[in-house]
């Protein structure tokens, strides 16, 4: 076996507009999911006892489906309930989706985690519903969950290779591809797990980052 | 809109396929679980360069993808000389390499909730290293983190969707031939997201009664 990495200067264009392919799909993704994840979140905790289950049963039901199966559903099984998107814009709201719920989960327990006498406090002092989770409930949530969300971007930032299977034009179809074309799959995938490694590396280290920035502001 | 004589038939091919899902993420669990042993032991070692090792294992196998890691064992081990492997075993070798790294980082939590003590007092008692490891600290430190470790579990049997990519005919890969067959791409995937939430759903539900059992009695034992 042969280590030629100028297979990969030769297709330099090729692999970053890959590379931007990934990181659009999970940052776009991520955010899709972010915002869908706290308005289930808040949907489902002013709903009452009963009228929240089926939606909680429906996020069991997402939570225990595999990645690859909700990227068929919506991708294969989409266009005959009449929903047809291209990969790209099907990847993103493959990933916004299936992190939801998961992102829906995170906020629950980061609203379960803000002490109850600074909720009665809030109300006393005559804040209103909007002042009270904007002002005080969100501020200090996004502290305390700060390392599950840092945790749940590295999960999404793998999950992105699984979008290669419905043929999204990502890092891993593209490295793939050139691998299977030339034969050079060492150099494709060593550069292939070198790129998620950075990925990975660089949102936990921003993560650490931020933790130490605000969590000051805890007690 | 559901094609109930479709689905009929397609209940034994599921049900072969199923059993190939559960075999490869079980036998992938277990050796993962071996493999986090010894990982874990290098992770929480005082020598500083087994620490970087153990450290190193753990940064690799969960920083890249389980996709990534298929397609390494499976297209680039041959190109090294390494003999080819058969599908089933790459399969169950990425995932035992995998889930060891997540299942070290869950056993490395349980080992340090264990009292110092005991640790001492059995090497006051003449118990070597490794027995200590396997007879006084794992089963402590499994019981600590059997939620987790069920959690894994769990999220390993879905990871394991991803086999099909090296030609195994599991759960994903009959459901995506029998859309393909029919072209009921809705009706299949649906019944496959379904198939999978069979196994996972009980097994997560049992990890959380599992964890609130431990939580209990840990609450005992405080007072």
């Amino acid at each position: 076996m042969n280590f030629d990495p100028s297979i990969l200067t030769t297709h330099a264009g090729e692999i970053g507009d890959a590379f931007l392919v990934t990181v659009k799909t999970w940052l776009l993704g991520s955010a899709l999911g972010l915002i869908v994840g706290l308005a289930l979140a808040l949907l489902i905790r002013s709903l009452g006892r009963w009228a929240r289950l089926p939606l909680l049963a429906l996020s069991e039901l997402i939570r225990g489906t595999p990645f690859l199966v909700i990227c068929f559903i919506l991708y294969y099984g989409g266009p005959s309930i009449g929903i047809d998107l291209n990969a790209i814009f099907a990847g993103i709201v493959c990933i916004g989706f299936y992190s939801s719920v998961y992102f829906a989960e995170i906020f629950r327990s980061g609203f379960n985690a803000v002490p109850r006498g600074q909720l009665e406090a809030a109300e006393c002092l005559g804040l209103g519903r909007w002042q009270l989770l904007v002002r005080i409930e969100l501020p200090q949530m996004l502290v305390i969950i700060l390392p599950a969300l840092t945790n749940l971007l590295t999960v999404l930032c793998k999950e992105t290779a699984i979008l290669s299977i419905i043929t999204v034009p990502e890092l891993t179809a593209v490295l793939g591809g050139i691998g299977t074309r030339t034969f050079s799959f060492a150099e494709t995938l060593v550069a292939l797990c070198l790129a998620y490694l950075l990925l990975v590396e660089l949102t936990a280290r921003v993560g650490n980052w931020l933790e130490r920035r605000v969590g000051g502001y805890l007690n | 809109m559901f094609d109930w004589t479709s689905f009929v038939h397609s209940l034994p091919l599921l049900g072969q396929a199923l059993l190939v899902t559960l075999k490869a993420s079980l036998a992938g669990n277990l050796f993962g679980f071996l493999i986090a042993i010894p990982v874990t032991a290098l992770r929480l070692s005082s020598r500083p360069l087994a620490r970087t090792l153990g450290a190193s294992y753990i940064f690799v196998f969960r920083g890249v993808p389980l996709l990534v890691q298929l397609l390494v064992i499976y297209y680039l081990l041959p190109t090294t000389g390494l003999p080819n492997l058969s599908p089933m075993t790459a399969a169950v070798l990425a995932l035992s390499l995998c889930s060891g790294a997540y299942i070290a980082e869950i056993l490395r939590g349980g080992f340090l909730a264990i009292p110092p003590g005991q640790i001492e007092a059995a090497r006051l008692l003449g118990i070597g290293a490794a027995t200590t490891l396997v007879r006084i600290e794992l089963p402590q430190a499994v019981r600590l983190t059997l939620p987790s470790l069920v959690n894994e579990l769990v999220l390993l049997i879905k990871a394991s969707a991803l086999i099909s990519v090296v030609g195994l005919a599991d759960l994903s890969r009959v459901a995506q031939n029998l859309a393909a067959s029919d072209y009921l791409f809705f009706q299949h995937y649906l019944v496959l997201a379904l198939a999978y939430c069979l196994i996972n759903l009980p097994l997560t539900f049992s990890g959380r009664l599992l964890e609130r059992h431990l939580a209990r009695s840990q609450y005992r034992a405080a007072e």
